[in-house]
């Protein structure tokens, strides 16, 4: 079903330049099949996984069985069936990444727009904190919070992961206005009598369009193995609520005598990442204006 | 040079002060105080008060931040909860073998991640590239503690080759010779190097492959090649050159990276270094540890870029030039 919906957007993509060098690259199709059918089992969860995350049939048989007929990618620790904890994690996880990510975009390309169209003391201020915030790794930074604050609940990651997440992005979009500012529209706009408000909104914004999609594309990745580490952790989303990180905390003790339970959640995450990866690079190609011919 | 030089040490000992301004804020901003009076604790108001006076939190703000100050200056960084240990000599044991283990990461990452970007650039759109290019695409997706686990599994568990973690062997190395000792550092140190080191080779990897490619396209290595210069001899001693710019870009990003996935790692190889302190003070509360450590990393962070900055300064001639 994936892989027919693929094929609808990219008969209608190839009818345009940007969508043709989209899929010029060989793994762009297949990433984006990926994509969407992890989209739809994590929207579709109750319709596809045969049990409940939490549903243990048996707690004393069934602790670590292989995978079977009847659990496709065996049980875990806590009898468990793998399968359909990757299917609900897949919602916590994809979520977590889309919110927060989309969070840390946003504040990203306000912060840059700004900075990077008032300059003088505004820009070297927002730039001061950009660097700062560039300093510390995020993951202790996250730490930091959890050590003072005990630990979080999902909302409250979102926001803290987000909330430490935009200083790449407010630097990139800041070059890029610095850059668009000085193009012949933007005269034009001040001469009609535009505000900065209306400049930046309708004029440099939807420029800036190209780096922000592909900022989010590659920053969900970065947040999905962000949060990963932290539920690893213990920190990040708590047990019994499937995450593929915790998922992954819970079967590494077992990692010798059962190691599917470890195995299948960090494979959906390397695959969710690399078809992020592999999409923005795409669209990195497809959006790029230098390959444009006016 | 000079100014600039100044100008950019200023600025990083700005950003490492406001990193410990925010720090102490931080600090202040959660509800309650170090101990916990209250209906399970039931303490004599009398009590409270001499504590509080004792830990001087009933100072003015600017008081204690200017005490805190002068502590982290004289690294002074309070005493951990966990451990029982100022939280400075625990550190202090602990910033070395993160030291070790980031420098042998560094170098797997950029040998291998130079060899192959070339390697990808030159051979482009072939075979060597595309299968490179995805086993690159996959190193650098992966999540790296779940690497970790698998290199773990496979190499220590399955296959006996190396260690399963720690520094050196709990039981013989007292009694290893000298060459013996280091050969044990170095077995145990093989895999949580390898596992960092390959993550970051692929991403070294893809940057050099692009930077090598905008590079051959200029005009100067057409003009080596119709000099007649061999192809071998334009790559290594014109292209690369040049394209080894961006690399230095990358090692300033590097330490950032390192430390993130030195937390992880850590933990994983029971490697006692930073972020194995780090994650094991976590969970008992044990906020001087924790924030004294983010502290140290940011300036080990600001250090690596300011290193990066000169070194990037000190290699590209145009910089100097337009620099204001």
């Amino acid at each position: 079903m994936a892989a027919a919906t693929v094929r609808w957007i990219q008969h209608r993509a190839r009818q345009a330049p940007r969508g043709r060098r989209f899929f010029r690259h060989p793994l762009a199709a297949l990433a984006l099949g990926v994509l969407i059918f992890f989209s739809v089992i994590a929207l579709a969860a109750p319709l596809v996984a045969p049990y409940l995350a939490t549903h243990q049939r048996d707690i004393v048989l069934l602790q670590n069985q292989p995978p079977s007929w009847l659990h496709p990618l065996g049980t875990d620790l806590y009898s468990h069936d793998v399968w359909s904890r990757i299917v609900y994690g897949a919602r916590v996880s994809l979520a977590i990444g889309a919110l927060a990510a989309v969070m840390a975009v946003l504040a990203g390309t306000a912060v840059g727009a700004v900075s990077g169209y008032f300059r003088r003391w505004v820009d070297a201020g927002l730039m001061r904190l950009v660097d700062v915030g560039l300093a510390l790794p995020r993951i202790l930074l996250v730490l930091v919070v959890v050590a003072l604050f005990g630990r979080l609940s999902v909302v409250g990651l979102v926001l803290l992961i987000g909330g430490t997440g935009w200083f790449a992005t407010s630097r990139l979009v800041r070059a890029e206005v610095l850059g668009l500012r000085e193009r012949a529209f933007v005269d034009a706009a001040h001469a009609l009598g535009a505000g900065p408000g209306r400049v930046i909104a309708r004029h440099l914004l939807p420029n800036v369009a190209a780096t922000v999609i592909i900022s989010t594309t590659l920053g969900i990745g970065h947040v999905m193995l962000l949060e990963a580490g932290l539920s690893f952790l213990g920190v990040g989303v708590a047990p019994p609520t499937p995450s593929w990180g915790n998922m992954i905390a819970d079967g590494a003790p077992q990692l010798v005598a059962a190691p599917w339970s470890a195995l299948a959640p960090g494979a959906a995450i390397a695959i969710v990442v690399m078809a992020l990866n592999a999409v923005g690079d795409a669209l990195r190609d497809a959006l790029d204006p230098r390959q444009e011919i006016p | 040079m000079a100014a600039w030089l100044v100008r950019r040490i200023g600025a990083a000992l700005a950003i490492v002060f406001a990193v410990v301004t925010l720090t102490f804020f931080l600090i202040q901003l959660v509800p309650g105080t170090p101990f916990l009076p209250g209906p399970e604790h039931p303490m004599d108001p009398e009590v409270v008060e001499r504590l509080r006076v004792r830990l001087g939190l009933d100072q003015p703000l600017p008081v204690q931040y200017a005490k805190w100050l002068a502590a982290v200056g004289q690294g002074e960084l309070g005493e951990s909860f966990s451990l029982r240990r100022p939280v400075a000599a625990a550190l202090a044991e602990a910033i070395p073998n993160t030291l070790v283990l980031g420098a042998a990461a560094l170098c797997i990452d950029f040998v291998l991640g130079l060899l192959l970007g070339v390697l990808q650039a030159v051979r482009r759109g072939r075979a060597t590239d595309i299968v490179m290019g995805n086993v690159a695409l996959f190193l650098y997706s992966v999540p790296t503690f779940w690497l970790g686990l698998i290199v773990l599994l496979i190499f220590g568990q399955w296959l006996h080759w190396f260690p399963v973690g720690g520094l050196t062997d709990a039981v013989l190395y007292p009694s290893l010779s000298w060459g013996g000792r280091i050969a044990d550092r170095l077995w145990h140190l093989a895999l949580p190097a390898l596992t960092l080191g390959l993550v970051g080779a692929a991403g070294t990897a893809r940057y050099q492959r692009a930077a090598m490619l905008e590079t051959l396209h200029q005009d100067f290595v057409r003009t080596a090649r119709a000099k007649g210069v061999g192809e071998r001899r334009v790559i290594m001693r014109h292209v690369l050159r040049n394209a080894l710019l961006p690399i230095i870009t990358l090692f300033g990003l590097a330490l950032p990276f390192l430390l993130t996935g030195a937390v992880l790692i850590e933990n994983i190889f029971s490697w006692p270094g930073m972020g194995r302190l780090a994650t094991n003070a976590i969970f008992q509360r044990d906020y001087p540890l924790v924030t004294a450590t983010a502290m140290i990393a940011a300036a080990m962070v600001v250090a690596g870029t300011l290193v990066a900055d000169v070194m990037y300064h000190a290699a590209d001639p145009r910089v100097r030039v337009d620099a204001p």
